[in-house]
């Protein structure tokens, strides 16, 4: 795959740049192109807006079988977040015990190594997130 | 609107099928449908074929002119179209075959569904069926299919207290109808055990708890109900047929207990037919995962939200049971040819509506429901059929 349909993303991806939209206030990730409640009225007004990070685990399961580009890499878990601006992603869970990870747990983004095209190709990062420091 | 009514169907056994390539699968499920129905290939107008990723699995898109020239029908010039909308590939095929047909445009239509998945080898197939979630947004992180359906299983016991256990129980009643199915890619009878001690695959799911790698194909012929008489006597109606839609994303739904467009879609579909949840007497439901059909009976409406569990456990989808839920063997024991799954529930349907389901035969059946899903919810079509 060409490196530009990874570096297009990088602003979601490196520092969770989202969307807000400039009619009802509501806020997107991953980013949407128009707001599914103000449609037309939307359209243009959709801002660039940075997540705050941090966010809840509403669900989780643990990778057993990994995808060709995780292989090595499992057992890894992936949650479903609600982050605190109320949207919800899918991320991983790292830097704690998977005994650890329990639905309702607070957690903050983190940017990390994701996966990468071959041994001699891009190396392609984005979030994961941790246990909260608060 | 004309009515459309069923009058032929065909099917390949489903299971690993090394000897077979896709033209033949194709070929050998038309046929039947064609033979079943008694009409000639002159007689027919069109042609819709369900399919996930041929261009994946074996390396040709274009499957419509494919699917002519298997048939032997160049010389019509028959309009083939391929439909593709992951798991739904062939339910969105039956759909697109209902359209056609009820409009007026065509008379006869062969709807088929196909996938040929075992000439990739190691993970490459669970890397295309990946390719049915959002690959930016879901899969590029590292989630799996199974890890999205894990998910929704986690969510589902963390709200309602549905236990591995009777996950496991639907895989149980699926593998025990299929055992019974000459047709299934297993006919093993397995016990919660089994499923429990299987290796997890993404936790709380086992191995046991997932659908397999298929072969296979399957095909219906559609006709205007006027015209029906004309071929068979065993006449098959298609009271209705819904298709909703809804994000590609799990993360982006309003809901993650319940597949919004599978409620949307049975509240159309019910309304098509003027029918309500009760009076249906048997369905086919897209069990990909165990809790995706513990999922599908709560939005079908046939329980409550949060009861489909115990509902499972209590007997209530069994054979014997009051709606009794896949007695194919569903996609977890009759196996889950991605494309072919849509149009090999309306097989099991009309068999079980025409009284030729031998040992695995519901007694009285005369309304029968099917329930395909795409990716985690993303696209899920139903379609309900009357034995008349
Ligand atoms: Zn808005």
């Amino acid at each position: 795959m060409g490196v530009a349909r990874y570096w297009r993303e990088i602003p979601a991806r490196y520092n969770l740049i989202g969307k807000k939209c400039g009619v009802c206030g509501k806020v997107y990730f991953p980013p949407r192109i128009v707001c599914p409640k103000c449609r037309r009225k939307s359209i243009g007004k959709m801002e660039d807006y940075k997540l705050s990070g941090k966010g809840t685990v509403e669900s989780f399961t643990v990778i057993r079988v990994p995808p060709p580009e995780f292989e090595g890499k499992s057992p890894y878990v992936m949650a479903l977040i609600k982050m605190d601006e109320g949207c919800y992603l899918t991320g991983q869970i790292v830097d704690c015990s998977i005994d650890e990870v329990h639905i309702g747990m607070r957690v903050e983004a983190c940017l990390r190594r994701i996966q990468e095209d071959g041994k001699r190709g891009a190396i392609y990062y984005g979030y994961k997130f941790r246990k909260a420091k608060e | 609107m004309r009515e459309v009514a069923i009058i032929g169907i065909g099917m390949t056994k489903f299971g690993e099928l090394w000897d077979k390539s896709f033209r033949e699968l194709v070929a050998e499920a038309g046929i039947q449908a064609i033979l079943d129905a008694g009409i000639e290939g002159e007689e027919i107008d069109a042609l819709y074929l369900g399919g996930m990723s041929t261009g994946r699995f074996i390396g040709q898109e274009h499957v419509g002119p494919l699917a002519v020239e298997v048939a032997g029908l160049e010389d019509l010039h028959l309009p083939a179209t391929r439909v593709e909308a992951a798991c739904a590939s062939g339910g969105v095929a039956m759909h697109q075959g209902f359209l056609a047909v009820a409009s007026g445009m065509y008379d006869i239509v062969v709807v088929g569904g196909a996938e040929k998945m075992t000439d990739v080898v190691g993970g490459e197939a669970t890397n295309i069926l990946a390719s049915a979630a959002d690959r930016e947004w879901e899969s590029f992180f590292g989630v799996t299919f199974p890890g999205l359906y894990a998910l929704m299983a986690k969510y589902h016991m963390h709200k309602y207290g549905t236990t591995q256990e009777q996950l496991a129980m639907v895989a149980v009643k699926n593998h025990y109808n299929g055992s019974m199915n000459p047709k299934a890619q297993f006919r093993r009878k397995i016990s919660v055990e089994d499923v429990l001690k299987s290796p997890l695959v993404a936790d709380p799911l086992h191995l046991l708890d997932c659908s397999p790698i298929t072969d296979g194909a399957a095909a219906a012929i559609l006709t205007p109900l006027d015209i029906a008489k004309k071929y068979t006597d065993k006449i098959v109606k298609i009271r209705a047929s819904a298709l909703a839609c809804d994000t590609l994303s799990y993360h982006g739904r309003k809901r993650f207990d319940s597949l919004p467009a599978a409620v949307e879609a049975a509240k159309r579909a019910y309304k098509m037919a003027g029918i309500e949840p009760k009076d249906v007497d048997l369905a086919e439901v897209h069990d990909c995962f165990t809790i995706a059909e513990i999922i599908a009976i709560e939005d079908l409406g046939f329980v409550e939200k949060g009861k489909g569990g115990k509902a499972t456990e209590e007997g209530l989808t069994a054979l014997d049971g009051e709606i009794p839920v896949n007695t194919s063997g569903g996609l977890k024991a009759k196996g889950h040819p991605v494309g072919a799954t849509g149009v090999a529930q309306i097989n099991e349907l009309v068999m079980q509506l025409r009284g030729e389901a031998g040992e695995r035969q519901v007694k009285d059946a005369t309304i029968g429901l099917a329930h395909n899903v795409g990716g985690s919810g993303g696209t899920a079509v139903i379609h309900i059929l009357e034995a008349i």
